[in-house]
């Protein structure tokens, strides 16, 4: 096989954030846009943890690290996300995208 | 080389289906099986502290917080399939995320990589607390204090909107 395994890695989380984009776009739920949208983050961790295995990185620990404080603002990323799903079913009863264009009040 | 393929097979297609099933306790579930393939890639790659911690946070708590988030927000088991969107949006959705996916795959097949022949780094735990406490520790305080700011912020915006004399619970 003439694809070396830091191109595969690249493969892999390039479709894995394509899935996510697609569900980010397409589906009118909140949740699984949100859920879309952690596919993406979780994409780009996979890009870290590979460039960090295969890429000859001259700081031993970078890749890791780096891939550790993705992991934390990405935790928090879906608790304030899903917060505000729960504000917006609480208004208008329902957590389709077309009927939240309206946030205040 | 065959596990990086099994696995990457894995992950995709469970990402896939859950974003295409009606069902939104489904797409959950799958989704929870998606982050258990990227805790794998991370084993697979060497890096056991990032798959553990993917473990911990995504499997363990944000996979709770999507269901209960599913439960909180779908009133009955009859509309937790949505209305149909319509043909034109996924349309525009497939067609970009195609182009996405075409402008990334060329780019990673034409770019000159390194090649296998890499020395394969080690980073026991104890290197990582070492640099977390070390060089990193303003980093280590920053994500700490974004982490509190985010979960109190979760907090007060899904509790507001409690007293608008309307009741809640269905």
């Amino acid at each position: 096989m003439s694809l070396s395994p830091l191109q595969l890695c690249l493969l892999f989380s390039s479709a894995l954030f394509c899935v996510g984009l697609f569900g980010a776009l397409a589906r009118s739920n909140t949740i699984l846009v949100l859920l879309g949208i952690e596919l993406m983050l979780n994409a780009a961790n996979l890009n870290f943890i590979a460039f960090w295995r295969f890429g000859g990185a001259h700081a031993p620990a970078s890749g890791v690290l780096f891939a550790i404080f993705s992991i934390a603002v990405a935790a928090a990323e879906a608790a304030v996300g899903l917060a505000l799903v729960i504000a917006i079913y609480r208004h208008q009863k329902n957590i389709r995208l077309q009927d939240a264009s309206r946030l205040k009040g | 080389m065959i596990t990086l393929l099994i696995i990457a097979t894995v992950t995709v297609v469970s990402a896939g289906v859950a974003l295409l099933l009606r069902n939104l306790i489904h797409s959950a579930l799958l989704l929870i099986g998606n982050w258990v393939g990227v805790a794998a890639f991370y084993l697979w790659a060497g890096a056991e502290f990032v798959a553990f911690a993917q473990v911990l946070v995504y499997v363990g708590a944000v996979s709770m917080i999507v269901l209960f988030a599913v439960l909180l927000t779908s009133r009955s088991p009859a509309d937790m399939a949505l209305a149909p969107h319509t043909r034109s949006r996924v349309l525009a959705a497939v067609v970009t995320s195609g182009a996405v996916l075409g402008v990334l795959l060329g780019a990673v097949i034409s770019t000159p990589l390194p090649g296998t022949n890499i020395t394969v780094p080690s980073v026991t735990v104890r290197d990582l607390g070492n640099q977390l406490g070390g060089p990193h520790a303003g980093a280590v305080l920053v994500v700490g204090v974004i982490l509190t700011v985010a979960l109190i912020g979760a907090v007060v915006i899904a509790s507001t909107g409690r007293d608008d004399g309307k009741p809640d619970a269905p």
